[in-house]
């Protein structure tokens, strides 16, 4: 049932050749069957435009998507075993319920009796039995979101594409209708691609992320990977809420690698790179507030969000975000210090923000 | 509050005015119409008749005389009725047509052909007269209704396509694109999807082309024979070469009749014609 995808050096150029521009440049990704791979990025980034190749909606300018080890470039979107779930959800207002979840399958000419059986499983599997004789236009949107899932659902495709589904859901209801696809996906096992510009999405549903910007695959891995180690300080600045802390400095030019040196202090820190402007990067879960501490600043800012209080500090080297327990004293204008956790720290390459591994 | 009152007042004695203005004309044909010439030579011309004489009528509709035909108007009628349904059915299906490639199938030059097509909406027909009637005689349907018809729906086209190709403008793309990926074809899409979305603009049209080729009288005269003469033509010859004594009673019984289907039609589907002017972005 599950397919493989494989997407190959996919470039799409749109205009013409004077002043032609490039949304995608280059995309290779492989995804296992079964997986789950999200295509993550700020708005104009390139991923609903390499997801609608994938759908075969649009036409990529060079490379080729293979789905179950199938070339399906030039391939008509019907014919490549795929279903899509829109962010309008795109339900047709004239059909009921029931003829929109058996619309594909009426196109593919299933008989009525095994379609029917088809529609009343995928609506008993959403809980929307009930709602099989309204129209779209009476359905609340949580409602219309689980239709356009068993629309996806009713035809058993070898490939799922989500674009941005949940964004027209309020924030209830997203959070609700996450754990449904996170759960539906885990009962089909069905190949899945899920764009979104949401990293919480991101985190939580993914098997792989892919990490996208100006239509270039900035980081491809598994959530911890994307989380744990971007790959340069646009992934690690975009996943991750609040965002990553970045501080400038360089190893000690005296020779001593463990001495990271910054504006108005010195963290002993192993760093490993002598060049000036090498970034280290620090989740705010991964700096503490600590007393003794030599790197000290300022608190301008104390944001308790209940689970959680993020207290920004701002210090010669920057302001920098702290995790702290909700039970923090610290208060706006006290002086601080802070300490940051060796075994996590990210370094970066000051100009080009690339990762420096050590 | 007396200067809400006035106000008020004032509002509907405009509103009065107006509604008898429009009306005036029609209240005297009706009531001409039931009128004997006795009563029309001594009469007011606003007087109620003195008794309903459908006489006028019965003449107008099957005996009335122009020049020596005395058919009355029912040729004529009937020329019209098989002239306007087709014409009418098949310029909004041509323009529904176009209206879904020019808004959900877009193609290079797509946009230029639906501008020239607008041209289509501005442009005086008597430009097209002469050539026209060049045309319908190498297809070999001059002076025929199938020469009426096909220039009816010609002449419709650009205002019907640019009806419907505002209307399709407010559907979203991403229906096409998941009937798409359903397995739904062109025509399937069209059929299916977008025609059962269309029932408002759809009754638009038809009250509008109903209305326009129903009345057309340029084409009419210039394009039909002796058999095939539409109603406009038919009730113009009819007063207007009437030799003898003007019966006015007929005449006006005759125009009333010429313009009873529009009329009707306004009545029965007009409530459909304000909503769909008015309807906007399809939701769903």
């Amino acid at each position: 049932m599950a397919a493989s995808l494989h997407i190959a050096g996919i470039r799409k150029v749109f205009g013409k050749p004077d002043k032609a521009v490039e949304v995608l440049k280059r995309i290779d990704i492989d995804v296992a069957p079964g997986e789950f791979l999200i295509l993550v990025g700020p708005s104009g980034c390139g991923k609903s435009t390499l997801l609608n190749i994938i759908a075969g909606l649009e036409e990529p300018s060079e490379g080729e998507i293979t789905i179950g080890g199938r070339n399906v470039v030039g391939v008509p979107p019907a014919q490549r075993d795929i279903a899509m779930v829109f962010q309008s959800y795109a339900l047709y207002p004239t059909m009921s319920v029931a003829e929109n979840i058996g619309f594909a399958l009426e196109m593919r000419k299933v008989p009525k009796a095994q379609r029917d059986r088809r529609i009343a499983e995928v609506a008993a599997m959403l809980q929307i039995d009930h709602l099989l004789e309204r129209r779209p236009a009476q359905l609340s949107g949580g409602q219309r979101q689980r239709v356009a899932m068993g629309r996806a659902l009713a035809r058993q495709p070898q490939l799922f594409l989500f674009d941005e589904p949940l964004s027209n859901l309020d924030a209830k209801l997203r959070v609700e209708m996450r754990a449904e696809i996170k759960r539906l996906h885990s009962l089909s096992g069905i190949t899945s691609v899920y764009v979104t510009h949401d990293q919480i999405e991101a985190m939580t549903l993914g098997s792989r992320i892919a990490v996208m910007k100006d239509g270039v695959l900035q980081q491809l891995g598994t959530p911890d990977d994307i989380y744990r180690r971007p790959a340069n300080t646009y992934v690690a600045t975009f996943i991750g809420s609040p965002t990553m802390n970045l501080i400038a400095g360089s190893a000690d030019a005296g020779g001593d690698r463990h001495a990271f040196v910054i504006e108005g202090g010195v963290l002993p820190l192993r760093c490993p790179s002598p060049a000036a402007g090498t970034l280290l990067g620090l989740r705010p879960e991964h700096l503490a507030l600590a007393d003794q501490s030599g790197w000290r600043g300022e608190v301008t800012l104390v944001e308790p969000t209940g689970a959680d209080t993020f207290v920004v500090v701002q210090t010669a080297a920057g302001r920098v975000t702290v995790r702290s327990a909700p039970d923090s004293t610290a208060r706006v204008g006290d002086q601080v210090g802070l300490q940051a956790q060796a075994e996590h720290a990210n370094w970066f390459e000051g100009g080009s923000g690339v990762r420096l591994s050590c | 509050m007396p200067h809400k009152l006035i106000s008020r007042a004032l509002v509907y004695g405009v509103l009065l005015l107006a509604a008898c203005f429009f009306l005036a004309p029609l209240y005297v044909m009706l009531a001409t119409s039931f009128k004997d010439a006795e009563q029309i030579r001594s009469g007011n011309l606003l007087s109620l008749p003195h008794s309903l004489n459908f006489e006028a009528w019965t003449l107008a509709w099957s005996s009335a005389c122009t020049g020596t035909d005395c058919r009355g108007l029912k040729p004529f009628f009937w020329n019209s009725v098989i002239m306007v349904v087709p014409a009418v059915l098949v310029s909004t299906l041509w323009g529904a047509m176009n209206g879904y490639v020019l808004s959900l199938w877009k193609f290079r030059g797509s946009e230029v052909m639906f501008g020239c097509m607008l041209f289509g909406v501005f442009m005086p027909f008597q430009v097209v007269l002469l050539p026209m009637s060049q045309v319908l005689g190498w297809l070999g349907i001059s002076s025929s209704i199938g020469g009426l018809i096909v220039v009816h729906c010609l002449a419709g086209l650009a205002g019907t396509t640019l009806f419907f190709r505002n209307y399709y403008a407010s559907i979203p793309k991403e229906l096409v694109n998941a009937a798409r990926i359903d397995g739904a074809g062109f025509w399937r899409i069209f059929f299916r999807i977008v025609v059962p979305m269309s029932t408002p603009i759809v009754m638009v049209t038809l009250i509008w082309q109903f209305t326009n080729i129903w009345n057309d009288f340029l084409f009419g005269v210039a394009f039909s024979g002796a058999d095939s003469k539409p109603i406009t033509v038919g009730l113009n010859n009819m007063v207007n070469t009437s030799s003898s004594v003007k019966s006015y009673n007929v005449d006006m019984a005759a125009a009333v009749i010429a313009g009873l289907p529009t009329m009707l039609v306004y009545v029965l589907a007009g409530q459909y014609f304000v909503k769909g002017l008015t309807a906007g972005a399809v939701k769903g």
